[in-house]
């Protein structure tokens, strides 16, 4: 699972069944400063985050197929999370 | 996913069993301001997408879970969602820099 932080929405009407009932959420990975920045993708909501969030989204996909409780899920990310704060050591 | 343009279509008449009614779609992957970004890719189209339609793409075993009757095709990039609306925060608006020490975030 990645933290990051949801940048922006998608709408898409004509889509795949199992995306039915939640949202597409655009989300960017918090890294290290310094580090080069993983690229963007796109995650369904599982948990109300909204744009600003800062979230955690798990991308493995049996564990989506559970999160969105569909065994056939083709989702790829899905965020499980939305996360308070962070601590991280020196 | 990511968001894909699709570019034209690819025909072939001798290919993999199971992948016979599949339409096969050119696609341009998107960055997240929807400009190029890497070379083209053949995606199976699941929803209909015609050409020039911005599409959101699932890579992978999801992919092939797309499918609409069988599930257990070589496929790995599926376009599974046309997109109508996409708006996105402009770019140094929000941080995303993990810093050291406790970061409250909500």
């Amino acid at each position: 699972m990645i933290i990051g932080k949801v940048i922006g929405t998608v709408v898409t009407t004509i889509s795949h069944p199992h995306l039915k009932n939640r949202r597409l959420l655009v989300v960017q990975p918090l890294s290290l400063s310094g580090d080069v920045p993983d690229p963007y993708f796109l995650a369904l909501d599982n948990s109300q985050a909204g744009v600003g969030d800062t979230v955690l989204v798990n991308q493995e996909g049996n564990g989506n197929r559970q999160a969105i409780q569909n065994p056939e899920g083709c989702i790829n990310s899905v965020i499980v999370g939305i996360v308070d704060s962070v601590y991280l050591g020196e | 996913m990511k968001f894909g343009k699709v570019m034209g279509t690819a025909i072939c008449t001798s290919k993999y069993t199971g992948l016979e009614s599949l339409k096969l779609l050119i696609v341009q992957p998107l960055s997240k301001h929807l400009e190029a970004d890497g070379g083209l890719v053949v995606a199976v189209d699941v929803v209909q997408a015609g050409e020039g339609d911005i599409c959101v793409m699932a890579r992978s075993r999801e992919a092939a879970l797309a499918m609409p009757e069988i599930k257990f095709v070589p496929v790995d990039l599926a376009l599974i969602g046309i997109v109508d609306e996409y708006n996105v925060r402009p770019d140094g608006e929000l941080d995303f820099i993990l810093k050291p020490g406790w970061v409250q975030y909500s």
